[in-house]
């Protein structure tokens, strides 16, 4: 049977991105617990607009937990409360009635706001820019066995990749450090052979970026593998420290 | 320089320097056992140790070594966390949620570095300025009275007469613990910063660190409470 509650939602209110921001509170009844929490916001914009006032701007795309877009910092954590899922995944019935909830934007100074609850995350694209990918012509496609590789590194690899850029790593570090994120797209490609031949010079400017871009020195808390929707491993820091000191001592 | 440049070159000086001294404080925990097996075996090995690391050229240049270890790592300690405030932005989150996997000491090693800082100026001003500054003093000309020269290899007595005081047996060991925190975190950190470890490794380092952290508090603090015991039998 359906249930409903009533809740209050504490959002973060910024009209642009030199704007100075405040929260606000909004009052919401009968919200049902099956619904998802994006849901929840669709309904208080509805309620925002037939009162003529700005709906909330928010991030969202996919909302089935592929496209990373979807980036509230829930009570304290990015995603929310439940681990493992993405904010659009998050349902009502993960709160309780008579709840004040609190909704920020992703704070980092590398993911400036642009509006309300909407971040740039652009800086996350020009680090893949900077060397997030695969440069030869690979022809047609080969077939899948064609390249033997070891099961282990082939599920390392593939769990790396699950990474969706969703950018909740730099937001709950307090080192504001995207270490995580690049750690995963360094990983995923060094890890396979198609990847490899340029797998030193990838971890070099993908880390140049990243430090360009102003992120923090990953002092190893592990905040962002305990945020992370895709539980990428602590783990693959490990790697891209191994990939970034290897290539250096090259040099 | 990348070691200063890129973020995980200063985390490698940070992890080198951090390392270096665990490995000191391992050499100098080890050490300080004999003050405790002198005692009970009437012995007098503990004070040899001091004379031969007294004011002489190769314990000279060990300890300017150790201080310029000291100096990179709390000079990067200081660099790094002002670069990472900045990261998280002058905004700061209203409310900060805590995750059950990260350890406390890892949010806090700038705040227990403080601590240790504070503790290793009591400790030079208890023991380094009684033994081997009155030895470098006395060799530059300069007058320090015979008792005080005579005692500047006596470690087992200075020791006796430090921890005859129960305020510095409590500040010795409120230094001890916050030792035992940032190493709890550090010696697995520095590994993992190194690229030495993978999630087979994980627990294991995790469990290195705290093995090397209470081996190294639980040798010096060891001293510590016999002295008190001692200082309270007599
Ligand atoms: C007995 C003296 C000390 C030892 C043995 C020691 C050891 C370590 C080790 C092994 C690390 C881990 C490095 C890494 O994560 O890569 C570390 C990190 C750190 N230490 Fe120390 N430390 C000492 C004193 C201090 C002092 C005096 C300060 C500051 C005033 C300090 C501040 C820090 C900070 C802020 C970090 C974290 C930096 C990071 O992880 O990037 N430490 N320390
Ligand atoms: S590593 Fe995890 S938290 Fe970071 S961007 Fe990728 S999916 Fe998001
Ligand atoms: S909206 Fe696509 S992951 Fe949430």
């Amino acid at each position: 049977m359906e249930r409903t509650i009533n809740i209050k939602v504490k959002v973060w209110r910024q009209a642009g991105p030199k704007a100075k921001g405040h929260f606000e509170t909004y009052a919401l009844e009968n919200i049902s617990t099956d619904s998802s929490f994006l849901e929840m916001l669709d309904v208080l914009n509805e309620k925002l607009i037939s009162e003529r006032q700005e709906p909330v701007v928010f991030d969202h795309d996919c909302r089935e937990g592929i496209c990373g877009m979807c980036s509230l910092y829930i009570n304290g954590h990015p995603h929310g409360p439940d681990s493992e899922i993405t904010t659009c995944q998050l349902h009502m019935r993960k709160f309780k009635d008579g709840d004040t909830i609190t909704v920020e934007p992703w704070r980092s100074a590398a993911f400036p706001v642009i509006k309300d609850l909407m971040v740039d995350r652009r800086a996350y694209d020009k680090i893949i820019q900077a060397g997030g990918f695969v440069s030869v012509n690979t022809g047609g496609v080969p077939d899948a066995n064609a390249i033997p590789i070891p099961k282990r590194d082939a599920d390392l690899a593939m769990d790396a990749a699950s990474c969706i850029g969703c950018g909740a790593c730099a937001a709950a570090c307090k080192n504001g450090s995207a270490m995580l994120f690049v750690a995963a797209k360094v990983s995923q490609l060094a890890l396979l052979p198609q990847g490899k031949v340029e797998a030193a010079a990838r971890a070099k400017a993908m880390v140049a970026k990243m430090d360009e871009l102003g992120f923090g020195n990953c002092t190893n808390t592990g905040a962002c593998a305990a945020e992370c929707p895709k539980c990428v491993s602590l783990s693959n820091i490990a790697r891209l420290n191994r990939e970034y000191l290897c290539a250096k001592m090259k040099d | 320089m990348w070691l200063t440049d890129s973020s995980i070159g200063r985390k490698l000086v940070m992890s080198i320097s951090g390392v270096a001294l665990v490995l000191f404080l391992l050499f100098h925990a080890t050490m300080n056992i004999f003050s405790i097996t002198d005692a009970l075996f009437g012995v007098e090995y503990y004070n040899a140790i001091c004379k031969f690391l007294g004011a002489n050229w190769y314990a000279l240049i060990a300890t300017l070594g150790l201080a310029f270890l000291v100096v990179v790592h709390i000079a990067y300690a200081f660099f790094l966390e002002v670069q990472n405030y900045r990261a998280r932005g002058r905004q700061r989150y209203a409310i900060e949620g805590k995750q059950p996997a990260v350890e406390w000491s890892s949010k806090n090693m700038l705040a227990l570095g403080v601590v240790i800082l504070l503790g290793i100026g009591l400790h030079l001003f208890n023991f380094w300025g009684k033994m081997q500054f009155v030895e470098i003093q006395h060799i530059f000309g300069i007058h320090v009275c015979e008792t005080a020269l005579a005692n500047a290899t006596n470690g087992v007595l200075i020791i006796k007469d430090t921890f005859a005081n129960p305020v510095y047996v409590v500040l010795y060991l409120v230094w001890l613990g916050a030792i035992w925190f940032h190493l709890t975190h550090g010696v697995w950190s520095a590994l993992h910063t190194m690229g030495l470890n993978n999630d087979t490794w994980m627990p294991r380092v995790k469990c290195i660190s705290n093995v090397v952290a209470t081996l190294v508090v639980l040798m010096f603090a060891a001293v510590v409470v016999f002295y008190f015991g001692v200082s309270l039998a007599a």
